[in-house]
């Protein structure tokens, strides 16, 4: 899994149903006829009548609603003792970082879990992906800063030559993701979850079979099965990658080397990313982008002061609206050679020669020999077809039962937390308590310098929806030029944008640029997740001077015409 | 908290939207504006903000207006804010390009009342933006016009793709097609469009004959010497170097970056208690040894460099300097920065090591890092790790003169011009002997007196006995 997933990607998820709803079996007592305006999180949906839409989601009615679940799937299901004709409750196969989350989850519920890895524990995120490329970007970051000689004045600092060692920074990346991949191991074998190592393949319902290649195969079987295979880097056809001048983030996040100029074919988060990490380290780089847009998935008033920042004042020049339809690597003395085609015209363009090229354009999922056709499951252009709930379905449009998928390899959202908690809601759902997960309030986040992060609706597509539906949507923006904490680091570039209903104070979106957007997005994700309004969150403190007062700003200049919620969030507390 | 701290940041709302107002209030520059053609001005958007950066124009060239609608995004010092028309008509001219910065008040746009109006608008906007100097990007038909550092007499030929120029094309590249196609490098093409260099009459030197940022800034720096070749000499030979480029009498002209830099090292340097101490050497032997290693490249300023560094290995505590007011810092290596005046500022490139390297290498690199320094390519640390500073106006006939310690040095050395001068030796006889004042500034809390007196000694024997100069 990857913290960065392509343009392609990126509106696939964003156009996941905000199906927040769902009512069962298990929640006798969820008997709504108008589901329209049921908008709480997954996470916290449970049998217990909400009699009014304006009534608060409190801290205090979520511990409740734990302990009530708790009791329910203890009688519901009986999961506690499973048949005795499985191996397992649960097997997962896949230990990247959905897998794990799955795993610690069902340890916490009870089930005697085993999860299956052909590969090394932690996947894309862990060794390939969010974790190294974390650990570049730290170094990309200190470097430009140190290099920005303007920067350093104006703090009064003098910094002399600023310089870096490859091999350096590239064992930084390699030992995070050591230290990261024995963590994750490590908390696995402490709660007593089976690690069973080679290629898990299904045989049949309810039944896995797994060894290394030479060895003789053995067959487990479990109650429930989640696939949580990931995915891997995405090449179009006509690309040759070579792994030392045609790579993918594969091979680049090694940094074996830097080359003076590299064309990035892809302007996604995977690309954008690495155009920070090389610029810092000295490179041009040519970005190739199919689009008419850089950075298409952003929402476009970020995209746009995204370019303005990460890509017109650095050594960056871009080919939009093209193809590169034929990469050869380095050889015999020639340079790499992109034959970029017109997107529309499907004509030849242009001929690049440059060190090296980058194929950022997305990821596929990694599905092949999963065993899928024992149970007449056909994937659709490499992805496991699941229904809201993660639950798989066959070739004939019926639910598999006992098998789930969750992750890169179903393709609802590529990203490492997202399948995280896919997996976290499916063990939630097999021990008896039926959860959905709203995919509208997972974050996510680009690691560039600054960060841009998001979560929810872009803008366009928050009135593609309000015209849909009539309502009203208004948008708010702060600056972090008017931050306090923002100015003392001499960051005062960006903005944070927020979308919401003016009507009924509802946050659609919220998407941040400028100094640790990426921490700072979570106060709006959590409240999309608990369904907190903007007339209720507009009243929390935030600590002076932080950059969270961004968010305080943008909260407070919304104009709502929903009063705020007669209950307070808590008892007052005299001091 | 913002609104505690009275740090306005001002919301996004049409009320607080300044409109450009036109009219008497105007630059006195808005030639006898007629009533149909008007100016756009940057607008004041907060009562700190002196200048506005163009974020984005909302219109384009000749597209019509109508009052109140938004033309243009300026970026203040708190926020980017859209600026809405304050009249009907066409937007006639852009004056200041997307990224540019124009200060409050002056011109931006022009917008004609009718269309017939617009190529009339296009015209004053062209003679009007020539003496604009803030204007950082001009428009391409501009061009010409406004390049007056760049005489057309210079081989950068203008910023237009002209086919014609393509027979001295980089056909090295395999790549290219015979010129057809140019291969350059990113950041050459940016730092071309900047400096209004063509592409097309470079020949790359990058990897397989790319055109790199260094082609381009050495391009821009040949035009810039070749245009103040090709003019006229002036009839007397010293008089070559003050033709000064022209300067308009009666106007204030703001510090470059680097005039900044050095105006602000200067005022520091007060904070520093210095003390000089100066001292006649005789040259005649260096002068000789120069005249016979000059034809291998060796520079007069390597020479004296050298020297300095074999003389500071004796006396450590003078290529030392005092960082805290507490202590001595003894620096490990002898790195001689010398002062070169360049483009209106000054700078100075650093030989590092200069007393370990020998005087062939040394000369080499002094050559490298003036071509750098002349097309702005120094390294920070090529021109900051400097432990003891040279200056030298002798060229210039000057005999003595005091120089001012650099921040973060112990010493400077300035050094005059070597002269025939008529003196008595000791034992009563009146000879002739090529003779050079130098004159130490040094801070007093590190290098005192004696210091600098014994390290003026030790000079004085090396170069009037330079044979160690080439070991």
């Amino acid at each position: 899994m990857h913290s960065a997933l392509s343009s392609l990607s990126f509106s696939q998820a964003t156009t996941v149903p905000r199906s927040n709803y769902a009512f069962d079996s298990h929640s006798p007592a969820f008997a709504l006829s108008q589901p329209v305006n049921l908008r709480f999180c997954g996470l916290r949906r449970e049998a217990f009548g909400f009699s009014s839409l304006t009534q608060s989601c409190s801290g205090r009615v979520r511990v409740s609603s734990r302990g009530h679940s708790k009791k329910i799937s203890a009688s519901a299901v009986g999961n506690g003792t499973p048949p005795k004709s499985f191996d397992y409750d649960l097997i997962i196969i896949g230990a990247g970082v959905g897998g794990h989350g799955a795993a610690l989850h069902a340890v916490e519920k009870g089930l005697k879990t085993a999860i299956i890895e052909g590969d090394v524990v932690g996947g894309t995120c862990v060794n390939r992906g969010c974790v190294p490329s974390k650990a570049l970007l730290a170094v990309s970051g200190r470097m430009r800063e140190l290099q920005s000689e303007h920067h350093m004045k104006a703090f009064g600092l003098q910094v002399s030559a600023a310089g870096y060692d490859r091999q350096g920074v590239a064992d930084h990346a390699n030992n995070l993701a050591s230290k990261i991949r024995s963590n994750l191991t490590n908390s696995m074998k402490a709660l007593g979850v089976d690690i069973l190592t080679g290629v898990g393949t299904i045989v049949g319902p309810q039944k896995v079979k797994y060894g290394k290649v030479g060895f003789p195969d053995n067959i487990v079987t479990a109650k429930d099965i989640i696939i949580a295979t990931g995915s891997v880097p995405f090449v179009p056809k006509g690309i040759e990658v070579d792994g030392k001048t045609v790579i993918t983030s594969d091979h680049a996040l090694k940094l074996e080397f830097v080359p003076d100029w590299i064309a990035i074919v892809g302007s996604g988060y995977i690309g954008l990313e690495f155009s920070d990490v090389y610029t810092a380290l000295g490179s041009e780089v040519t970005f190739i982008e199919a689009l008419d847009q850089l950075m298409p998935g952003f929402d476009p008033e970020i995209g746009k002061l995204a370019q303005r920042v990460l890509i017109n004042p650095r050594k960056i020049d871009y080919h939009t609206g093209v193809f590169a339809t034929k990469i050869t690597p380095a050889r015999d003395g020639k340079p790499v050679i992109i034959e970029l085609t017109d997107a529309k015209t499907k004509e030849p363009k242009d001929t690049l020669e440059v060190d090296a090229a980058l194929i950022a354009t997305g990821r596929a999922p990694f599905t092949n020999g999963l065993g899928l056709e024992n149970i007449n499951v056909v994937t659709q252009r490499g992805f496991v077809p699941v229904d809201e709930r993660m639950r798989v379905i066959d070739a004939n449009g019926k639910l598999v039962t006992h098998l789930y998928c969750i992750g890169d390899a179903n393709g609802k959202m590529m990203l490492a937390h997202a399948a995280s908690a896919q997996g976290i809601s499916v063990v939630e759902q097999v021990t008896g308590r039926d959860h959905m997960l709203n995919h509208l309030s997972i974050p996510a986040a680009c690691f560039t310098h600054p960060e841009i992060s998001m979560v929810g609706m872009t803008e366009p597509q928050a009135r593609e929806k309000a015209e849909k539906e009539g309502f009203e949507v208004s948008v708010a923006k702060t600056s972090f030029k008017a931050n306090t904490k923002a100015l003392a680091e001499n960051e005062g570039e960006g903005l944070a944008k927020l979308i919401y209903r003016p009507d009924n104070g509802e946050i659609l979106g919220v998407h941040i640029f400028g100094l640790h957007a990426a921490d700072l997005i979570h106060e709006a994700s959590n409240a999309i997740a608990l369904g907190t309004r903007i007339q209720d969150i507009k009243f929390a403190v935030h600590a002076h001077p932080t950059l969270s007062e961004v968010l305080d700003e943008l909260f407070k200049s919304a104009k709502v015409k929903a009063p705020s919620s007669s209950s307070p969030v808590s008892e007052p507390v005299a001091v | 908290m913002a609104h505690i701290l009275q740090t306005s940041f001002l919301p996004f709302t049409s009320s607080l939207r300044r409109t450009p107002v036109s009219g008497p209030k105007g630059k006195p520059q808005a030639l006898q504006v007629k009533a149909k053609i008007r100016e756009i001005f940057m607008p004041a958007l907060s009562s700190t903000m002196t200048e506005g950066k163009i974020v984005s124009w909302t219109k384009s060239e000749g597209e019509k207006l109508s009052k109140g609608e938004s033309v243009v995004v300026v970026e203040s010092d708190k926020a980017d804010m859209d600026v809405e028309s304050f009249h009907d008509g066409f937007l006639a001219a852009i004056m200041v390009e997307e990224g540019g910065v124009a200060p409050v008040g002056s011109a931006i746009a022009l917008l004609a009342e009718t269309e017939d109006e617009i190529a009339e608008a296009k015209a004053k906007s062209q003679s009007s933006s020539s003496s604009s100097a803030q204007v950082l990007e001009e428009k391409p038909q501009e061009k010409e016009e406004v390049a007056p550092a760049v005489p057309a007499a210079a081989p950068v030929a203008p910023a237009v793709w002209s086919p014609k120029a393509v027979a001295v094309g980089s056909a090295v590249h395999p790549a290219s097609e015979g010129g057809k196609r140019i291969v350059a490098s990113p950041y050459a093409k940016k730092l071309a469009k900047e400096l209004k260099v063509d592409l097309v009459a470079l020949v790359g030197t990058g990897p397989m004959g790319r055109i790199v940022a260094k082609d381009v800034e050495a391009a821009a720096a040949a035009g810039v010497v070749a245009a103040s070749e090709s003019a006229p000499l002036p009839a007397s030979p010293e008089k070559a170097a003050p033709v000064a480029p022209e300067i308009e009498l009666g106007t204030v002209v703001p510090f470059t970056t680097m005039q900044g830099a050095v105006s602000r090292n200067m005022v520091e340097s007060l904070s520093v208690p210095t003390f000089r101490v100066g001292y006649t050497i005789t040259t005649n032997a260096l002068d000789a040894l120069y005249k016979k290693i000059k034809s291998k490249g060796v520079t007069m300023t390597a020479l004296l460099a050298k020297a300095t560094a074999l003389a500071l290995v004796q006396h450590p505590v003078v290529n030392s300097c005092c960082r805290d007011g507490n202590s001595f810092t003894f620096n490990s290596s002898i790195n001689i920065a010398v002062a070169v005046a360049i483009d209106g500022g000054l700078i100075t490139p650093v030989l590092q090591d200069a007393d370990k390297v020998d005087i062939y290498t040394l000369s080499r690199k002094w050559k490298e890092l003036v071509d750098k320094a002349r097309a702005k390519q120094l390294q920070p640390h090529e021109y900051n790790t400097g432990t003891f500073t040279l200056s030298n106006l002798g060229m210039f006939g000057v005999d003595r003169f005091d120089a001012i310690l650099p921040p973060g040095t112990g010493a400077i050395m300035a050094v005059g011009a070597s002269l025939p001068t008529v003196v008595a030796s000791k034992d009563g006889r009146i000879g002739m002997q090529n003779q050079m004042q130098v004159n130490v500034t040094a801070d007093h809390r590190v290098i005192y007196g004696a210091d600098l007196a014994s390290f003026l000694q030790t000079l004085a024997k090396i170069i009037e006995d330079p044979k160690d100069l080439t070991f």
